[in-house]
């Protein structure tokens, strides 16, 4: 296993006012007690709502942040005593911060960074190929850092973490804030480095298409806590998720028709939207023929966001 | 000892600081402009003092005259008042991707200082000392090593200042708005390096304690008496190894304040 923790905790000290002069103390587990383990080559999912605990496990598994409790291991060294030689070994990219430098170009960022992780010239190059052609960065390889729009830096800081050609990427809300094409653009290149299967990647984030483009496994933490981890059709198989038809007729629904293996979910005028219940999408469309005449009809999968949602109600129960 | 390839690393990370820095024009020249309008109103005032005896705290007009446009010279090089990025850097969590970095988080800092050092050398120290030149009549060292003297001293002074200042950012690990640590420094560091006046102006006993008990002198007074010759050779010598001696103090501080401050660090914003 690339990453191990176990029984990982995180405990911060919160003071309160309680009088005039009077504070208290209380403590609170951002991270408390998670275990997991990660292949190598895997791509992890992490998500969970603000304030779950996602980017201190991060920063814990990355030697940043001491941990309180349990223990962590990645790349078979120990975070935070070993904090350079992980350094070397992982590369992190955090969505809402920056790892280039602000006033010097791209392409002077990225030759910096060639001495700090002391990597071959001619890998470096080969690297940089690589991430020019899939990211299109040649337009503004010349721009200051401190010019680049939020979808151009963003594509610097992904090269900027592979360039010493890492063994596992950590990616902390890597697409927060970008437009549709430069999420499109950040999904593509985080799919094509997965392919290639040498490079373990955590993948945090709120945006859950993400996780349904590029993850196989799900981990989902909550109040610092591991609440599911698995493929996200176990999600929806633990969750029962229900795929649902929403039907156009020709006709109004007739009252009170009722459909074995479906349920009505709504009605407004002549479209009707019904929750699959134990019967196949086709038993249900064939029924649903006889019964009225349709125009158009349409079956949508359950969307990750509603398993996900009742997923954090339930833990916050 | 250093290895080759760290050498290598803390070379490149002081290059990308004077090319970043190479690209404030128009700050390096409105700096240099400052301290040479400075200049003169220093110069002006000390040479009025001298001029009832003939001489201040044992320096000459000439001696006083190198002493205000080198200090205004070294003012940048050695940056008492530069702007200060580690503490906003710790206060907005951005200290993470420092972190996150094979490198040392204060050999980053003293390189990147160093490359700073180097660029204000060639813009900001030329200007003033230039201008000085053509306008007063400077003491000029009598023996040729007292350069070399010289230029060792103003590299030592800029390590004191950074290993300084370095201190101060790392208040904000516990402080987090450094502003009070910096204004104490700022007034410390001003009155007590001879930054504003020779510090031979003050009671011996004073002038005793600040280059026994502080590094302040270690800033602008050490290069500048070396420069100026004051005492003779030995004394310059002496000067420059108390020099060493608050490096070595002061990094050893860092080293210290640096590991505390990392086990106890909060990233600030999630």
């Amino acid at each position: 296993m690339i990453i191990q923790t176990s029984l990982l905790r995180k405990d911060f000290t919160v003071r309160k006012k309680a009088g005039r002069f009077r504070r208290t103390r209380t403590t609170v587990s951002a991270v408390d007690g998670v275990t997991l383990s990660v292949a190598e080559g895997e791509m992890l999912g992490y998500i969970g709502p603000n304030g779950a605990g996602k980017s201190t496990t991060l920063k814990m598994l990355t030697g940043v942040l001491t941990p309180s409790g349990g223990t962590v291991s990645v790349c078979g060294l120990t975070p935070v005593p070993q904090r350079i030689q992980l350094a070397r070994r992982i590369g992190v990219v955090f969505g809402q911060r920056s790892q280039l430098w602000w006033d010097l170009p791209l392409a002077e960022s990225f030759t910096l960074l060639r001495h700090i992780y002391r990597v071959p010239a001619a890998d470096h190059a080969m690297r940089l190929k690589y991430c020019r052609s899939l990211l299109d960065l040649d337009e503004f390889l010349d721009t200051p850092v401190r010019q680049l729009s939020l979808g151009q830096r963003m594509r610097g800081e992904l090269t900027a973490a592979l360039l010493h050609g890492p063994k596992v990427l950590f990616l902390d809300e890597p697409t927060i804030g970008l437009d549709v094409l430069s999420k499109q653009a950040v999904r593509g290149f985080l799919g094509e480095v997965a392919a290639h299967g040498d490079t373990t990647v955590v993948l945090t984030t709120h945006d859950l298409a993400d996780i349904e483009k590029l993850c196989r496994r799900l981990v989902v933490i909550d109040h610092g806590r591991v609440v599911h981890d698995g493929t996200l059709e176990e999600l929806h198989a633990t969750y029962r998720s229900k795929r649902r038809i929403v039907a156009d007729l020709d006709a109004s629904w007739p009252e009170g028709l009722t459909l074995p293996g479906a349920v009505v979910e709504s009605v407004e005028g002549q479209r009707v939207t019904l929750t699959l219940e134990g019967a196949t999408a086709g038993e249900v469309v064939a029924r649903l023929a006889q019964a009225v005449p349709l125009r158009d009809l349409s079956v949508q999968e359950p969307e990750i966001e509603d398993v996900v949602a009742r997923l954090y109600g339930q833990a916050r129960e | 000892m250093l290895s080759t390839s760290t050498v290598r690393v803390l070379a490149a990370l002081a290059g990308a600081e004077f090319r970043r820095y190479a690209t404030y024009r128009q700050a390096t020249f409105a700096g240099a402009f400052t301290n040479t309008v400075f200049g003169f109103v220093r110069c002006y005032t000390l040479l009025s003092v001298a001029a009832v005896t003939g001489q201040m705290a044992g320096y000459d007009p000439a001696q006083l005259v190198t002493f205000v446009w080198v200090g205004q010279g070294l003012l940048a090089v050695v940056n008492y008042w530069g702007q200060q990025e580690l503490p906003e850097r710790v206060r907005t969590g951005q200290v993470v991707a420092d972190l996150l970095r094979p490198v040392d988080l204060m050999a980053t800092f003293v390189a990147a200082d160093v490359g700073r050092a180097g660029h204000a050398m060639l813009t900001r120290f030329v200007v003033p000392v230039a201008v000085g030149l053509l306008a007063f009549d400077f003491y000029l060292p009598a023996h040729a090593w007292t350069y070399a003297l010289f230029a060792v001293s103003v590299l030592l002074a800029v390590l004191v200042c950074t290993a300084c200042r370095y201190l101060v950012a790392l208040s904000a690990f516990w402080l987090l708005d450094v502003r009070g640590a910096q204004m104490v420094w700022l007034v410390a560091s001003g009155a007590g390096s001879g930054l504003y006046f020779p510090i031979t102006v003050l009671p011996d006993w004073l002038v005793l304690a600040l280059w026994v008990g502080t590094p302040f002198p270690s800033l602008m007074q050490a290069p500048l008496d070396v420069l100026v010759e004051r005492g003779g050779t030995g004394h310059g010598l002496l000067l420059v190894a108390g020099q060493v001696a608050w490096v070595l103090v002061l990094v050893a501080l860092g080293r210290v304040v640096q590991a505390r401050a990392v086990r106890r660090l909060v990233v600030q914003g999630g």
